[in-house]
């Protein structure tokens, strides 16, 4: 039994290895970034775009006195954005289309990225 | 009020199971509701030390603050949760079994209940952190609405502790020879799932890129933002759209915990082992 637990942990370790050796790898290319303003319960601008097969850095800029939270479904993304702060929010290479996102806080907040 | 009722019943959800969980699994332990409320209360002063200093802590590693400080405490409680089913899988069997001197018993239960203290900790502090920016937020700067969104608060963590006394009367409702096989492999699913998050947060801060591959997706069947999502998500890890090495995290933790609580449980029970 030991043995396999030894086995397991080894594995472990080779997956943690094989990941870190990716993450650097990634890390040369370069990302676009896309600025988002949120003021006064709303996304500023409401439509932004981004090239496909890239990976994207949105930033999303919060001059509301309150805490939002930028969140979309369809870009795998949820991240509280504090007061008077920047959030910088890692999204993968994507395929062309629209992505919804929304402030979770107020709904009423809404914008997309469009991929092309 | 029902928005703020809406996203604070929202966040706690998740704290409530785990916690009436814990609570289940000690059912029998000496002077548990003092570790389990110390870890309740330490996890909610911790948060809103966490909520204080949002602002800084996302700006940490190059804005990832966030992400990694959510998968470094997501570890931990992995680890802790973890550990607890490898100690009970030695343990339990004697403590049913043969009577051993009490104090010895005790002492040693309180090391399992200090992991799980911090496990409850852990959960009441991620969920915790967002409803005080949440309320903080509404309060700061909405003055007079505040205190109808205030009550909705009040009211969706009260909906909250609710989750937690359903899950922990269900659970207790299980005759107590199946319990312990039931709340193990609660813990397990648990544990793994909370290991799946964690990766989900390395991805999202670029730290991990390897096999980030969506493997499918199951909006359509069953969405994560759905509360039995929501309910799914907690207790066994479930997301409707996991990457190929959330899944191979998910089923190693798995895999260990089983390899572990094997090995654990065959060693001779009359010296002290130590894991992990």
């Amino acid at each position: 039994m030991v043995a396999v637990t030894m086995m397991k942990r080894l594995i472990l370790a080779a997956l943690c290895a094989s990941a870190m050796l990716q993450v650097s790898a990634s890390q040369a290319q370069q990302a676009t970034e896309v600025h988002v303003t949120y003021s006064k319960g709303q996304f500023q601008p409401g439509e932004v775009s981004a090239p496909a097969d890239k990976p994207i850095t949105i930033r999303v800029k919060n001059l509301d006195a309150k805490a939002m939270e930028f969140e979309s479904k369809s870009l795998r993304v949820e991240k509280v954005v504090a007061a008077n702060s920047e959030g910088v929010i890692n999204v993968r290479a994507l395929k062309p289309g629209r992505y919804e996102f929304y402030d979770d806080f107020n709904e009423k907040a809404r914008g997309a990225l469009t991929v092309q | 009020m029902l928005a703020a009722l809406i996203i604070v019943f929202r966040e706690v959800f998740e704290a409530g199971l785990i916690i009436g969980i814990v609570l289940a699994v000690t059912g029998a332990v000496p002077h548990r509701n003092r570790w389990i409320g110390g870890g309740v209360l330490a996890g909610g002063l911790a948060a809103g030390v966490v909520a204080a200093f949002a602002g800084a802590l996302s700006q940490l590693f190059a804005g990832m603050g966030q992400e990694l400080f959510n998968a470094a405490i997501l570890g931990v409680a992995v680890i802790m949760l973890t550990w607890h089913n490898v100690w009970m899988a030695h343990h339990g069997r004697e403590m049913a079994g043969e009577m051993r001197a009490v104090g010895e018993a005790v002492a040693e239960g309180k090391k399992s209940l200090l992991a799980l203290a911090v496990v409850v900790g852990v959960a009441v502090l991620r969920e915790g952190s967002e409803v005080a920016l949440f309320l903080y937020g509404v309060v700061a700067s909405d003055g007079g609405s505040g205190l109808s969104l205030a009550t909705g608060g009040v009211l969706g963590l009260a909906l909250g502790a609710a989750v937690c006394f359903l899950t922990y009367y269900g659970l207790m409702r299980i005759p107590p020879r199946a319990l312990f096989a039931t709340t193990t492999a609660l813990i397990t699913l648990l544990a793994a799932g909370m290991a799946a998050q964690a990766v989900a947060f390395l991805e999202r801060a670029n730290w991990l890129n390897s096999l980030d591959t969506v493997a499918w997706d199951s909006g359509w069947l069953l969405s994560d933002k759905s509360i039995a999502g929501r309910a799914m998500h907690t207790l066994i890890g479930y997301t409707d759209q996991p990457t190929e090495m959330q899944l191979v995290v998910y089923v190693a933790v798995l895999l260990l915990t089983f390899v572990l609580m094997r090995w654990s449980g065959s060693q001779p029970t009359d010296r002290a082992v130590t894991v992990g």
